[in-house]
């Protein structure tokens, strides 16, 4: 634990107690450490679209490890089982955990019944970020989709989930808006649960 | 004629700094930092590569990182190496980590000594599996310190000595001053 003096020393790191999560870094340090993420990842790739997924696939490697913390220190060793449940699981207490707030906004997609987008006026991850023209649409938001994709799917509903740049009126800067596309099987088993 | 002397900015503490700055979830820091490590041993696959892309990570940090350190601490030029190592330990990880390392194992010259950090946020959740025993994972921060010393001039060599994901009681780095880059700007600090 940050802070807490003389570490006791664990054999196992399951032995050790969980910690409250109350610590925190610097957020610059953490603009750093994710700058050198996206130079490095950039270095691995010929086009954008496999840089996205590199950064997804990073995120996702997070969002596994957030469902499972979270799952024991904020919900009683219990997960959601229903949709609008992890939805609100996401939006709520990790968004709240990683980002320090709730999401900005929930909602479920107009044209598809299978589509919600979580929406973030300026996304932790792009707040340092300027996408150069010739990158087009890359978005850094790629990572937290990756996040939201790794909890997701490890809860139980399997979903593609990307990031997206969208213009908002009278702003400079556009929001990210995380487009979440469920499996079909999680809409069958939801109609099923009724 | 008299004339204006500034007067000296007082050095402020990584207490008051770190209190200051705009923070984040250290949880958030730490994941990240994982899924990192990880990628680098999926693409690079020997730990000693690793190791080597960490630490030069770090130093990219090292040299963009010591702008903001020197704007926000109001640190002026160090005395010695004495003071350079106080000054990493007690402002320099606090404000960026949140927490501060020690300071011993002086050699007689004072160009070598030890920072022994006991909390490391970066390894929270971490335990080394057996296919990665080599690897120093948190490689990243002697790149870190050995960037932005390097941008004040003072070449280091920085050699991870202690690692508590090792089986060791707390993390030291040792860094060794190896020189001195004279400066070379046409002006002086006060001008």
């Amino acid at each position: 634990m940050i802070g807490a003096g003389k570490m006791k020393q664990y054999s196992n790191v399951l032995d050790k107690p969980l910690s409250k999560g109350r610590q925190e870094v610097s957020f610059s340090g953490f603009a750093y450490l994710f700058s050198e993420l996206v130079q490095y990842n950039q270095t691995q790739v010929d086009n954008i679209g496999e840089l996205e997924r590199r950064l997804e696939d990073a995120g996702y490697a997070v969002g596994v490890r957030v469902l499972e913390l979270l799952c024991h220190r904020e919900k009683g060793n219990r997960r959601e089982t229903r949709l609008l449940g992890i939805l609100s699981f996401v939006h709520s207490t990790v968004w709240k955990v990683l980002f320090g707030k709730v999401a900005d906004s929930l909602e479920k997609g107009t044209e598809h019944e299978d589509e919600y987008m979580i929406s973030e006026k300026e996304l932790l991850v792009n707040r340092f970020i300027s996408v150069p023209k010739d990158m087009g649409s890359f978005n850094c938001g790629a990572f937290v989709a990756g996040i939201v994709r790794g909890v997701l799917d490890n809860a139980g509903f399997p979903a593609v989930v990307t990031a997206h740049f969208v213009p908002v009126d009278g702003q400079q800067r556009p929001r990210t808006t995380i487009l979440i596309k469920f499996a079909e099987e999680v809409l069958r088993r939801e109609a099923r649960l009724g | 004629v008299g004339s204006v002397i500034m007067a000296p900015a007082v050095p402020r503490s990584g207490d008051a700094i770190f209190a200051n700055v705009e923070r984040v979830n250290a949880e958030l820091f730490t994941l990240t930092y994982g899924a990192i490590v990880r990628q680098l041993l999926t693409d690079l696959e020997e730990v000693e590569e690793v190791n080597k892309q960490l630490d030069q990570m770090g130093y990219n940090i090292g040299i963009r990182l010591i702008d903001e350190f020197l704007a926000k601490s109001n640190v002026t030029r160090c005395v010695d190496f004495r003071e350079t190592a106080e000054v990493i330990a007690k402002v320099g990880f606090k404000m960026f980590l949140g927490v501060t390392a020690s300071v011993t194992n002086w050699d007689s010259e004072g160009t070598c000594c030890s920072l022994i950090l006991e909390d490391n946020p970066l390894v929270d959740f971490v335990e080394l599996p057996d296919t990665c025993q080599g690897l120093y994972y948190c490689n990243i921060l002697s790149g870190v310190v050995r960037g932005a010393l390097e941008m004040v001039s003072m070449k280091t060599e920085i050699t991870w000595i202690r690692d508590m994901l090792r089986g060791d009681d707390a993390f030291e780095l040792q860094v060794k001053l190896l020189k001195q880059i004279p400066e070379e700007y046409p002006y002086k600090d006060d001008e």
